[in-house]
């Protein structure tokens, strides 16, 4: 039950784009078609499922002060959590590294049409930050950092295909000149962050 | 050769912004604007990053093998980040935690990557370490202004001191709540780059 309430806070609540703007360049930049969103949604989803556990592990058996006394007693007060931030981003490195080579494998075009924001993933804001709220959120068991990994990503997903499927329609309308293009995506985005905060306070 | 480090250092605070016109860095940049002390303290710390990794990477450019660049980029960003870490933690403890995980986030903002990707990969330290403060200043000033908009609507302080008069509020003149939550700081920046690119008409997309 607890793990659900994560979820949904994760997917709504404390939604990357909507609250704290994190994966925004790639969310500009890939939002023009639907197909292509839906195609990083997906990779960006996984990659976080994956990276936030795998650094929960290292950070409870590695990192955190007392965390390698598995190893003995002599390493029982040893702190190596000013190590987090280089750590994490060398994992999140990988297993994209990892993604990027599944993608090519089997979906040729999707990792055409994805070009050069696959290999960026590496470092989309999302990805490190839901690394980054794990550590400072302090969660129970690996399960519940997993599935907030999920809520993140799937809720990363639901942002970038809404605001490709309204930019589709946008090209039809007739914007001002000034706001064209990036000026009226933010106001768009801003909208939508708007409406998502409808859901706030939402207790499951 | 002063002219041309002229335009290194001064071309994106305008024409040029990393933010409003080439899109890159929102990421960290908004979620810290509802107050203008962390907006400030922010755009510092990304300041001294991009100048330094700039200036690093220029000196390693020709050591650096290609095909590990990214790796060796990122290692050198998250060692200085870590280091502006560990001093707010040390000197402004306050601030550091308003900022939370954004200090960490400067690692993978773009315009730290992007301008070692484009300019000081093939520019001397000198010259990259201009572009690295010009890029971070041109940051930080939408921070700034983002910054002042939203706390001066949003709770009607600067710096948390109080600069709309008691007696407006006595008329009716209330805050408005609203510039407080992050969709405001979005539509504030459109309005920025509303303002900028109808003053720079080249800038404009069909």
């Amino acid at each position: 039950m607890e793990n659900l309430n994560l979820f949904i806070r994760s997917i709504f609540i404390d939604n990357m784009i909507f609250a704290y703007f994190l994966g925004m360049c790639s969310y500009l930049a890939v939002s023009k078609t639907v197909k292509t969103s839906l195609g990083l949604g997906v990779a960006v989803t996984f990659v976080l499922a994956i990276t936030v556990p795998v650094n929960y592990l290292l950070e409870n058996y590695v990192l955190k002060p007392g965390a390698l006394s598995w190893l003995g007693e002599g390493f029982a007060d040893v702190d190596l959590s000013f190590l987090s931030l280089i750590l994490f981003i060398a994992v999140v490195a990988s297993i994209v590294q990892l993604v990027e080579m599944v993608v090519e494998k089997y979906s040729p075009s999707l990792y055409a049409s994805l070009g050069i924001f696959l290999p960026l993933i590496a470092v989309n804001c999302a990805i490190l930050g839901g690394s980054l709220f794990m550590q400072q959120r302090n969660f129970d068991t690996v399960w519940t950092a997993t599935v907030y990994g999920l809520g993140s990503g799937i809720g990363w997903l639901l942002a970038i295909v809404g605001i490709a499927a309204i930019r589709e329609k946008l090209a039809y309308s007739n914007v001002p000149a000034p706001l064209r293009g990036i000026g009226i995506t933010f106001i768009i985005t801003g909208l939508m962050g708007i409406a998502f905060m409808s859901f706030l306070g939402i207790k499951l | 050769m002063i002219w041309k480090n002229k335009e290194v250092l001064l071309g994106p605070l305008s024409k040029n912004n990393p933010v409003i016109v080439q899109i890159l860095g929102i990421c960290s940049a908004l979620a810290v604007t509802s107050k203008l002390e962390p907006a400030c303290v922010m755009a510092v710390s990304v300041i001294a990053v991009v100048a330094l990794s700039n200036v690093i990477i220029s000196l390693l450019r020709n050591t650096i093998p290609n095909s590990i660049r990214i790796i060796v980029q990122l290692v050198v960003v998250a060692s200085l980040v870590i280091i502006v870490d560990q001093l707010l933690k040390a000197f402004a403890y306050e601030v550091s935690k308003q900022l939370s995980v954004f200090v960490g986030l400067i690692i993978t903002n773009c315009i730290v990557m992007g301008r070692l990707e484009a300019y000081a990969l093939s520019h001397n330290p000198w010259d990259s370490f201009l572009d690295g403060i010009g890029n971070g200043i041109g940051y930080g000033i939408i921070l700034v202004i983002v910054a002042f908009f939203r706390e001066l609507l949003g709770s009607g302080t600067l710096f948390g001191y109080h600069v709309i008069p008691q007696v407006f509020y006595q008329w009716g003149y209330e805050n408005n709540g609203l510039m407080i939550l992050p969709p405001m700081a979005l539509i504030t920046v459109a309005c920025i780059i509303w303002v900028h690119r109808s003053r720079n008409k080249e800038l404009q997309e069909k």
